[in-house]
């Protein structure tokens, strides 16, 4: 004689307000917004990605412009008022110019400025020619000294006299791509083989269940350094940079798998998939339309959160020389320039200018798929 | 569903002596995100040492909240913000417990030893990866001065006195390998270890099988009497109510509606919400065509508390321009009380 | 219990198998073999001398098919102890190998030591104090500890410590120390450098760890057991300690069994950075020269440790989680 079943009447319901009704992923939208940290790292990798996109848009110098008169140059300062000669200043975005000095004694460089004389800057400027998004010819720069034939260091140079930040904004390409490419190698297998184990269950999850376990109870980085440095370093870039992309993707698929198995085991129970099923519908038809959309929202939080982990998969491998090689850059391989502390005392710009890329990345996209995963978690409070 | 069989013996003698609890004018709010949720307000009510007393009421009405109240057991965003529970010690001083600070010395003496509580769900509600024996044993360290022998042979004592077969073995069992109705017994045993005056029952059978709901009732119903405490019950279960109850509290959205003796709430429901429960009982004889009656609409929002009497929204004797203005404050009526303006003298009538 | 360890005994041995068939495979990839690249090297002085070539051929089975030289390699190590020799410097393996698996899993326990002495207290204290400053700074920590990759932040402490401290960096004692026997002055020398490896590859770990710590505790705050003990008159901290923080202690157990090989992993590459006298070093050049015995063997030996390790941490799981036990 429970009093909780009471007949639900319309009738005389005017004080009581109706909640809005809104679809799952209007839903998330609306809890993901909320979460202000996830959703400024949103605009963050977005802004990342156009990054990797229009790198030579945004890049000042080219990739491999040595320069003899730039080597270890530290990062510049950008100015923003110049003095005229009556005193009065005026806006114009600069930088000072430099040039170096050589202690004879100690044979080490050092920049000093030139008084008087500046680097005038702007955005739009006119550089080196390359095309936009592999199609468009343009030599337009979004930021960058007027005269082509300047050079600033904003974030100084190595040891060939290379721009560092151009190499960064070229570098994200790789690094960021390789994140995303191995993601997508992980989503199929992890997917498919997770998805196979908790539907089927049985001797099939048994077998994928151990060959899982296995592959988490060993060390990853001895692995990955023996397959790595089974890579010739006689092959071409492109294919040293998928062969590194499966090895960093092999982490991804476990813990995906896994969640996926969880989710189907859940749901295999649910009334409505077995309302689905006893409707006729084959398992295809039942996995395609009930169970995918009701774990896909998890399934891109897990994707996000697995991005991460390979962009430092690769960056440790380039960096210990076993995964890409120069001359591709990605933001490992520029990390690789400051492997020894002489070069980094000297020159620590090489270690720090990648490496706060490398943290705002990842950070950017655990904060997103934190940001994710609670807003698709129903329960969380 | 059960039928409901009013014991023969229709007299029921008034509370003796001073109440053991006395609660007045408590107010329990959340403050969640979306706003305030008043699950208690604005309680009046005293609990007897001997006696039963039943809080009846709808799920979420606010009575579970009034009872972790006494306690001080809210999670957070809970407050007491209004209001007294004066609770009488066995030495005759007397402690404020919605005043008391959290967590104080004051507090944690009277929680398990004075005034106990069971729960709901035996399921979760013991240590999940603690031994039986060892939960009871710890109850009664706290506020007992006995040697480890001592409290261990009590722990069983009290485990068989619960009606637990083999209590020395289960003394040495996890929760998990007990049933349902074992591991409320257990619980019961725990709660009782202290030889506790006051019994707070939160739902205890709800979790449990029909018949499993009966024992465990006679067991709290021998052991009250056994013990002379007071026994609060919470339910939503008029059959459990009219097994056990002496007196009745019906609470509606956070506030008593009527209370009185059982056998007046029963045989004579003032307030039309206790009326609307009692009618949407099956009785015996009740022709078969009739249709049960049900509470027309639904409890409002919590957050949507309607102004003024709470059931106006579903009451078929709404007065306009009276019960949607004022609140109506509980009065003393034929032998119990009640909070409805239907027995104003003025609007008698209606 | 017994039967528990037994079936989980059982359970290694596959694993065991797969690892050094792994293992071999992996270091049977590159095309060629070592005696290539000693050819190679050895071209300018006149080449390699034939009958050397072929007693090494016969040896090791090289050129043969893949089943037999792994059959030659995985015998030898049962049954001789045999872990083969190191092409590069023509001694043993088992000369080589020992003391720096040594100090990879002396360093790597101290860490989980660490981990668990930072992550289990501030993990505790961020959930209690969910939304405090304390828990947002240990949030903002756990955040930045999970970005930085290890070998960054082992090149950031280190340029900190020269520049900043003057203090010498790289390897595990002072150069005036190595070689030297062990004297309590080398040890309290040891102290003052292995501190700095261990908080490097631990602190992504004491991150993840605080992360879930605070979870799982968050998942058993409110539920209704701690509501019981705290009716029974309990104080916070005993109730706390005695129920939730108990209860979610066990997922945070059955986690050694995946941060062990992150934790060597990491101390991989840290003592690659830092010059240690680990396993780092020796198999980075081992894997770069292929010299394949050796490459292979501290593979497999390190994913053997782990897996003892693992293995032993979910003893200790069913140990301490009679849920488990009695399964």
């Amino acid at each position: 004689m429970s009093l909780a079943d009471t007949q639900p009447e319309a009738a005389k319901q005017a004080d009581v307000a109706v909640p809005e009704l809104l679809g799952p992923w209007s839903l998330m939208w609306r809890k993901f917004r909320r979460h202000r940290v996830a959703y400024v790292s949103l605009w963050l990798v977005g802004f990342i990605y156009a990054l990797a996109l229009f790198g030579d848009f945004f890049a000042p110098e080219r990739l491999d412009d040595t320069n003899r008169r730039g080597i270890f140059a530290p990062p510049q300062g950008i100015h923003f008022f110049v003095e005229n000669e009556d005193g009065s200043s005026e806006f114009q975005l600069h930088a000072k110019a430099r040039k170096v000095q050589v202690n004879q004694s100690t044979m080490r460089r050092s920049y000093v400025d030139v008084p008087g004389k500046i680097i005038p800057l702007g955005f739009f400027v006119e550089g080196y020619d390359y095309k936009l998004l592999w199609l468009i010819p343009s030599n337009t720069h979004f930021f960058g000294p007027k005269d082509p034939d300047d050079v600033v260091y904003f974030l100084g140079a190595d040891r060939l006299g290379r721009d560092i930040l151009s190499r960064i904004i070229i570098g994200t390409k790789i690094s960021m791509s390789i994140g995303l490419v191995g993601v997508a190698i992980s989503l199929v297998i992890g997917v498919s083989l997770g998805g196979l184990s908790g539907y089927y269950g049985g001797w099939v999850d048994n077998v994928i269940q151990r060959l899982i376990e296995f592959l988490r109870s060993i060390p990853t980085i001895p692995l990955w350094m023996g397959l790595a440095a089974a890579i010739p370093l006689g092959w071409p870039p492109l294919r040293t940079y998928f062969v590194v992309t499966i090895i960093v993707s092999m982490i991804g698929w476990t813990s995906l798998a896994r969640e996926v198995r969880g989710k189907f085991l859940s749901l295999r129970s649910e009334d409505f998939i077995v309302a689905a099923r006893l409707d006729g519908l084959s398992d295809w038809e039942v996995i395609r339309k009930h169970m995918i959309p009701s774990f896909s929202s998890h399934i891109i939080a897990s994707l996000t959160l697995a991005v991460p982990m390979m962009i430092l998969a690769e960056t440790s491998l380039s960096f210990l020389g076993i995964g890409l090689q120069p001359p591709i850059v990605s933001w490992g391989t520029l990390l690789k320039e400051a492997q020894n502390i002489r070069t980094i005392i000297e020159a620590p710009w090489l270690l720090l200018a990648p490496g706060t890329m490398i943290v705002v990345a990842v950070l950017a996209l655990n904060f997103l798929g934190d940001g994710l995963r609670d807003a698709a978690d129903p329960h969380a409070h | 569903m059960p039928q409901i069989h009013m014991p023969t013996d229709m007299s029921i003698a008034p509370p003796e002596g001073s109440p053991l609890v006395e609660i007045r004018g408590l107010k329990t709010h959340f403050f969640t995100d979306d706003g305030v949720v008043k699950a208690v307000e604005g309680v009046d009510l005293d609990i007897f040492a001997n006696r039963t007393l039943c809080i009846l009421g709808e799920s979420g009405c606010g009575k579970s909240i009034m009872a972790r109240s006494i306690l001080r057991i809210i999670d957070a965003p809970g407050k007491i913000t209004a209001g007294s529970i004066t609770y009488h010690g066995r030495e005759g001083g007397s402690v404020d417990l919605a005043r008391a600070r959290p967590g104080s010395k004051e507090l944690r003496d009277i929680r398990g030893s004075d005034i106990a509580m069971i729960f709901q769900e035996p399921m979760s509600s013991l240590g999940p990866i603690t031994k039986i024996g060892k939960q009871i044993v710890e109850t009664l360290h706290l506020h007992r001065n006995l040697s480890k022998a001592e409290a261990r042979e009590l722990a069983i004592e009290m485990l068989a006195k619960v009606g637990i077969p083999k209590p020395a073995e289960r003394f040495e069992a996890y929760p998990f390998e007990l049933s349902g109705g074992m591991r409320q017994r257990a619980m019961i045993a725990m709660a009782l270890s202290c030889q506790p005056r006051l019994l707070i029952a939160d739902e205890p059978t709800t979790a449990l099988d029909v018949t499993t709901q009966a024992q465990i009732l006679d067991l709290i119903a021998e052991l009250q009497d056994e013990l002379k405490m007071g026994v609060m019950l919470i339910t939503h279960d008029l059959g459990v109510v009219a097994e056990v109850a002496e007196d009745v509290a019906v609470m509606y959205m956070g506030q008593i509606v009527e209370k009185g003796d059982v056998y007046s709430i029963f045989e004579n429901p003032q307030h039309p919400y206790t009326q609307a429960l009692l009618a949407s009982i099956p009785r015996m004889g009740m022709t078969r065509q009739r249709r049960l009656p049900a509470i027309q609409g639904m409890v409002p929002h919590p957050l949507a508390r309607p102004s003024g009497c709470a059931f106006r929204t579903r009451c078929n004797h709404v007065i306009a321009g009276k019960c949607d203005a004022q609140t109506p404050p509980l009065v003393s009526r034929d032998g119990s009380e009640v909070a409805c303006f239907l027995h104003d003298e003025g609007a008698k009538h209606v | 219990m017994l039967g528990f360890l037994y079936r989980r005994i059982l359970y290694m041995i596959p694993t065991v198998f797969l690892v050094s068939v792994v293992t071999f495979l992996i270091i049977q990839l590159p095309p060629g073999d070592y005696l290539d690249t000693l050819a190679a090297e050895l071209s300018d002085q006149g080449g390699l001398d034939e009958a050397t070539a072929q007693a090494l051929r016969d040896q090791y089975g090289l050129g043969k098919p893949f089943y037999v030289q792994y059959y030659k390699w995985i015998t030898g190590i049962i049954f001789d102890w045999n872990f083969g020799i190191s092409f590069e410097k023509n001694v043993p393996v088992n000369d080589l190998i020992w003391d720096r698996l040594g100090w990879t899993f002396g360093i790597s326990v101290l860490t989980l030591l660490f981990i668990w002495i930072v992550a289990l207290p501030i993990g505790i204290y961020s959930a209690v104090r969910k939304y405090s400053f304390g828990d947002y700074a240990a949030t903002l920590f756990g955040f930045i500890g999970l970005a930085v990759p290890n070998f960054l932040l082992a090149l950031v402490m280190m340029y900190v410590a020269f520049k900043y401290f003057g203090q010498s960096v790289g390897g595990l004692v002072s150069p005036q120390y190595i070689g030297e026997p062990w004297t309590w002055d080398k040890f309290v020398d040891l102290l003052k450098h292995i501190w700095m490896p261990i908080v490097v590859v631990g602190t992504s770990g004491a991150a993840a760890l605080i992360r879930i710590m605070r979870a799982n505790l968050l998942d058993e705050l409110y539920r209704p057991y701690v509501v019981t003990a705290r009716a029974k008159g309990m104080s916070e901290f005993q109730l706390l300690m005695r129920y939730p923080v108990r209860v979610a202690l066990n997922p945070f157990v059955s986690t050694i069994g995946w941060i062990l090989p992150t934790l060597v992993s990491g101390e991989i590459i840290v003592a690659v950075v830092m010059n240690l006298p680990t396993t780092g070093p020796l198999l980075l050049r081992a894997l770069l020269v292929q010299d394949m015995y050796l490459a292979g063997s501290l593979i497999l030996i390190v994913s053997l440790l782990t897996v003892l390790g693992t293995l032993i941490s979910d003893l200790l799981l069913a140990w301490i989680d009679p849920r488990i036990r009695y399964q």
